[in-house]
C-alpha cells in the first residue's frame, strides 16, 4: 500500500452529495391565486438564493397588497362551498395531499435544502416525512370536528391569514394549511421571503390534487405583503410563526378586531442536566437540542443547565461530541449542520455572539473548515455564562450553545424559568419522580424528558408567556381553527 | 330613640387584607334612584399595581394546591354567600334596583354557578387533557395548566352574577385575579371580598378593586407582570380596542369584551380561555 493510500480515519468521510436533477426549477414563478398561477399586478419580483453558495435559484413574485386582495378574495370565494362540503369529502382531499407528498418527498427534500440550507438528512427524514404525516394526520380530524373540543356543532372562521418563517418551510406550512382546511377553513399563506420554493411546489400538489381553486393561495413577499394579509379586513383568522417582535406587532394589529389569532413566537428553552442523568443520551439531546437545523429552532435547548458536579465530565463529552459534527454541504448526506438560512441571520448570529465575548462569557468551538462562499457559522458553545448575559437571555437562532450551571433542583427550575419566554425545556435524570416534578414546575408547553426536539402531529406545540398562544399539532390544534357553533 | 346603625366603610380588597385607596380618593355609589349609598375606595395605579403583586405572590402557592383542594375552597366560598345571602340580595337591590324576588333569584344563580365551577376544578384535565399517540416509543400527555395572573374587567351592570360567572372559571384552574368591579355598582363586589376572606380562599387570589376601569385598565394591559387580560365588562369599541392592543407588550391572552346571558348554563370557554397546554414526552423503553 502506497503511503498516500493511508486509510481515512473512522471520522473521515467521502462526500456522498443528494442529486439536485429532480428538482426541476423554473427561472420564475407567479403567485398561487385561485388555483392557478398568477403574475403579480405590479410585476415586482425578489430572489431567493441557495444559502449554501448564494447562487440565485429562482425570481419570485412580489406579493402587492392588490395582489392579497385577489388572494383574500379567492379564498373568501372558496369557502363557500368548502365549508359545506362534507367533512369525509375534505378529508379525502387532505389525505390525497399527504399521499403526493409522500411520493414527491424526495423532491421537496432536495428543493428544501437548497433553499433554506439545511441538511438533507434533516429535510428527507424529518421535514418531509411529518409534513405528510401533518396532512394524514388532520385529514382525519375532517369529519370528526364535533369531538375536537368546540362543542357539539363546531363551525369553521371563514378565511385564515398565515404568514410563516424560513427555519422549517415546509413543515410550518403543513402545521398550518392542515388543521385549517381540515375544520373547513380556507388559506391565504405567506412563506417567508427566503424559503418560498417548496410552498410553491406545494401549490402544484393541491393542483395535482384537485384542490378546489382558492381553498388554498400562496403569496410570496417579504413583511409588507405580510403585513398586508393579516390586515386585510375580510380575514377571519391570522396564524404566525415567527419572532416575538412581529408577533407583538400582529397582535397589535388584530387588536379591535374579530379577528381570531395564534401565535407561535421565539423561545430560550433550559437544557436540564442531572448528575444522575443517562449521560450517553443527555449528550446527544443536548447536541440535537441547539444544533439541529443549525439551532433555527423556535424550540431550541440554547441554555443548557448543568448540574454543577458532573459539569465537567458533561462539557467533555459534550466537546468531544462537537468535534465530530460535519459543517458543509447541505446536499451532502453526511452533513450534520448546513448553511445559515441569510446573510441577515449570519450577521445577527455573528453580533449576538460578539456580545457574548463582550460581556465575558468564554467561546469554544471545534476546529472546522467553512466554505468560503454561503453562510456559515461554526458550532459554537459559551462557557462562564450568567443570567445576566444577553447570549443567555436573548434568542440568538443560530448554533450557540450558553452553559450554565445549578446545584439543586429549585435552583434549575428558578434558572429555566427565569425568562420571558416559555416555548419548552428538556429535562436529564433517571429519577422518574424527579422528571415529573421538574415538568411540573417548568413554565414551557412542551417538556421532553429524556429526549428533545421531537415533533408529532398528536402532540400539540407551542408556548406560555412570551413564546405566544394557541397550540399547533393534535385536538388542541384543530381547536385554533374552529367556533363553537349554534345548537346541540 | 331608635338606635343609629354602624355604616361600613367599603375598602379595596388586596392582598388578603382590606385598605382604603393609597391614593385617599372615594367615589359616591348612588342606588338607581340616585340616593346615596356609600362611598367606595377608588382605587388607582398603584393600588393595581400593589394588587398584581399580590396576585403574582398567591400564583405559585394556589396553582400548586391539589384540584381537590382549590375545588373544596371554591365550594366553601358558595358556602359562605348562602350564609350572607340577605346582606346579597339587600346589596343587589340597591345596586341593581331590582324588586327582592328578582335579587333572590340573581344571588341563587350566583351561587350556584359557584358550586358549578367549583366542580370543575378536579375535572377540567380530564376534559381538556389528553395523551396523544404519536409516531414513536414516546410516552406523551397534554395538560392544562393555569396562565397565571389575570386581570379581569367585570361586567357593569350584573354587579353580583356577572362579577361571579367572570372570576370563578379564572381562578378554579389556579390562576389569580385582579378584577376591576362594575365603576357604578361596586357593593355587591366588596361584601364578596368579605366572604373570599372567610373561605379559606388564600389572600391574593381574588384582589378586588372598586374604581374607572378605563383609568385602571391601561395599567393591567402594559403591566409586564399580568398574563392575561378579559375584556368582558369594558365598555367601548375604542377602549377595549386599545387595551387589547396595549396587552400585546407581552402577549397577554385577551378575553375580548362580551355581553353573555349570564343566567345561562356557562361552556368551558372562560376556563380555557385562561390555560395552557403542557405537553410532556418521555421516551418507552426498558
Amino acid at each position: 500500500m502506497a503511503d498516500h493510500m493511508v486509510p481515512p480515519t473512522p471520522l473521515e468521510y467521502a462526500p456522498a452529495p443528494e442529486s439536485r436533477s429532480i428538482v426541476d426549477l423554473e427561472p420564475s414563478y407567479g403567485l398561487f391565486i385561485d388555483g392557478a398561477f398568477t403574475d403579480g399586478t405590479d410585476g415586482g419580483t425578489f430572489k431567493t438564493v441557495n444559502p449554501a453558495t448564494e447562487e440565485v435559484l429562482a425570481e419570485v413574485t412580489e406579493a402587492t397588497p392588490a395582489d392579497v386582495d385577489l388572494a383574500v378574495a379567492a379564498a373568501r370565494r372558496a369557502f363557500r362551498s368548502w365549508s359545506r362540503m362534507p367533512g369525509r369529502e375534505r378529508a379525502k382531499y387532505l389525505y390525497r395531499i399527504a399521499r403526493i407528498i409522500a411520493e414527491r418527498s424526495r423532491e421537496l427534500a432536495v428543493l428544501e435544502s437548497l433553499d433554506n440550507g439545511k441538511p438533507i438528512k434533516e429535510s428527507r427524514d424529518v421535514d418531509v416525512p411529518l409534513v405528510s404525516q401533518w396532512f394524514f394526520y388532520y385529514a382525519g380530524w375532517a369529519d370528526k370536528l364535533s369531538y375536537a373540543g368546540a362543542g357539539p356543532n363546531p363551525r369553521p372562521l371563514g378565511v385564515a391569514a398565515q404568514v410563516i418563517p424560513w427555519n422549517f418551510p415546509l413543515l410550518m406550512l403543513s402545521w398550518k394549511i392542515a388543521p385549517a382546511l381540515a375544520a373547513g377553513n380556507t388559506v391565504v399563506l405567506k412563506p417567508a421571503e427566503t424559503t418560498p420554493l417548496t410552498a410553491l411546489l406545494f401549490a402544484e400538489i393541491c393542483q395535482q390534487a384537485d384542490l378546489p381553486p382558492g381553498v388554498v393561495n400562496i403569496v410570496t413577499g417579504a413583511g409588507a405583503t405580510g403585513e398586508a394579509l393579516v390586515s386585510h379586513p375580510d380575514v377571519d383568522k391570522v396564524a404566525f410563526t415567527g419572532s416575538t417582535d412581529v408577533g407583538r406587532s400582529i397582535a397589535r394589529a388584530v387588536a379591535g378586531t374579530e379577528k381570531k389569532l395564534t401565535l407561535e413566537l421565539g423561545g430560550k428553552a433550559a437544557n436540564i442536566v442531572f448528575d444522575d442523568a443517562p449521560m450517553d443520551q443527555a449528550i446527544e439531546g443536548i447536541v440535537s437540542g441547539i444544533f439541529f437545523n443549525q439551532g433555527h429552532v423556535c424550540c431550541a435547548g440554547s441554555r443548557l443547565l448543568v448540574q454543577e458536579n458532573v459539569y465537567d465530565e458533561v462539557m467533555e463529552r459534550l466537546k468531544r461530541r462537537m468535534t465530530t459534527l460535519r459543517v458543509g454541504d447541505p446536499l451532502d448526506k453526511n452533513t450534520d449542520i448546513g448553511a445559515i438560512n441569510s446573510r441577515e441571520q449570519l450577521q445577527r448570529i455573528t453580533a449576538l455572539a460578539e456580545v457574548g465575548d463582550a460581556e465575558g462569557a468564554e467561546r469554544w468551538s471545534p476546529p472546522c473548515e467553512l466554505p468560503s462562499s454561503g453562510f456559515w457559522y461554526a458550532p459554537t458553545v459559551f462557557t462562564g455564562v450568567t443570567q445576566a448575559h444577553r447570549i443567555a437571555r436573548e434568542e440568538i437562532f443560530g448554533p450557540v450553545l450558553s452553559v450554565l450551571t445549578f446545584r439543586t433542583p429549585d435552583e434549575a427550575i428558578a434558572k429555566a424559568n427565569n425568562t420571558p419566554y416559555g416555548l419548552s425545556a428538556g429535562v436529564w435524570t433517571e429519577k422518574g419522580s424527579r422528571i415529573l416534578a421538574m415538568a411540573d414546575r417548568l413554565r414551557a408547553g412542551v417538556v421532553w424528558a429524556n429526549t428533545f426536539n421531537k415533533f408529532d402531529p398528536a402532540s400539540p406545540f407551542g408556548g406560555y408567556k412570551e413564546s405566544g398562544y394557541g397550540r399547533e399539532g393534535g385536538k388542541q390544534g384543530l381547536a385554533a381553527y374552529l367556533q363553537e357553533g349554534e345548537g346541540q | 330613640m331608635s338606635r343609629l346603625d354602624v355604616r361600613k366603610t367599603y375598602k379595596l380588597y388586596i392582598g388578603g387584607a382590606f385598605p382604603r385607596s393609597e391614593s385617599g380618593h372615594t367615589y359616591e355609589v348612588l342606588d338607581t334612584q340616585g340616593r346615596f349609598l356609600a362611598n367606595a375606595a377608588k382605587a388607582s395605579r398603584k393600588d393595581a399595581r400593589d394588587a398584581v403583586g399580590a396576585a403574582r405572590k398567591a400564583f405559585g402557592g394556589w396553582s400548586s394546591r391539589t384540584p381537590y383542594n382549590r375545588g373544596q375552597i371554591l365550594y366553601r366560598v358558595a358556602e359562605m354567600i348562602e350564609g350572607r345571602h340577605d346582606q346579597f340580595t339587600a346589596d343587589v337591590v340597591a345596586a341593581e334596583g331590582l324588586t327582592k324576588a328578582q335579587a333572590t333569584k340573581v344571588v341563587d344563580a350566583a351561587i350556584d354557578r359557584w358550586v358549578w365551577y367549583a366542580g370543575w376544578a378536579d375535572k377540567l384535565a380530564q376534559v381538556t387533557g389528553n395523551a396523544n399517540q404519536v409516531a414513536g416509543p414516546f410516552f406523551n400527555l397534554s395538560s392544562p395548566e393555569p396562565t397565571g395572573v389575570v386581570a379581569v374587567v367585570a361586567p357593569a351592570d350584573d354587579s353580583l352574577l356577572g362579577l361571579v360567572s367572570v372570576v370563578a372559571p379564572a381562578i378554579v384552574s389556579g390562576n389569580t385575579v385582579v378584577v376591576v368591579t362594575s365603576y357604578d355598582r361596586p357593593l355587591p363586589a366588596i361584601t364578596l371580598s368579605e366572604v373570599l376572606a372567610t373561605s379559606d380562599l388564600p389572600g391574593g387570589v381574588v384582589n378586588v378593586l372598586t374604581g374607572d376601569a378605563t383609568e385602571l385598565g391601561p395599567w393591567l394591559a402594559g403591566h409586564l407582570d399580568v398574563n392575561a387580560l378579559d375584556l368582558t365588562g369594558v365598555d367601548g369599541a375604542e377602549v377595549a380596542a386599545d387595551l387589547e392592543a396595549e396587552a400585546a407588550v407581552n402577549l397577554k391572552r385577551v378575553l375580548r369584551p362580551s355581553s353573555p346571558d349570564w343566567t345561562a348554563e356557562p361552556s368551558l370557554t372562560r376556563m380555557t380561555a385562561f390555560l395552557e397546554t403542557k405537553t410532556v414526552w418521555h421516551p418507552v423503553g426498558v
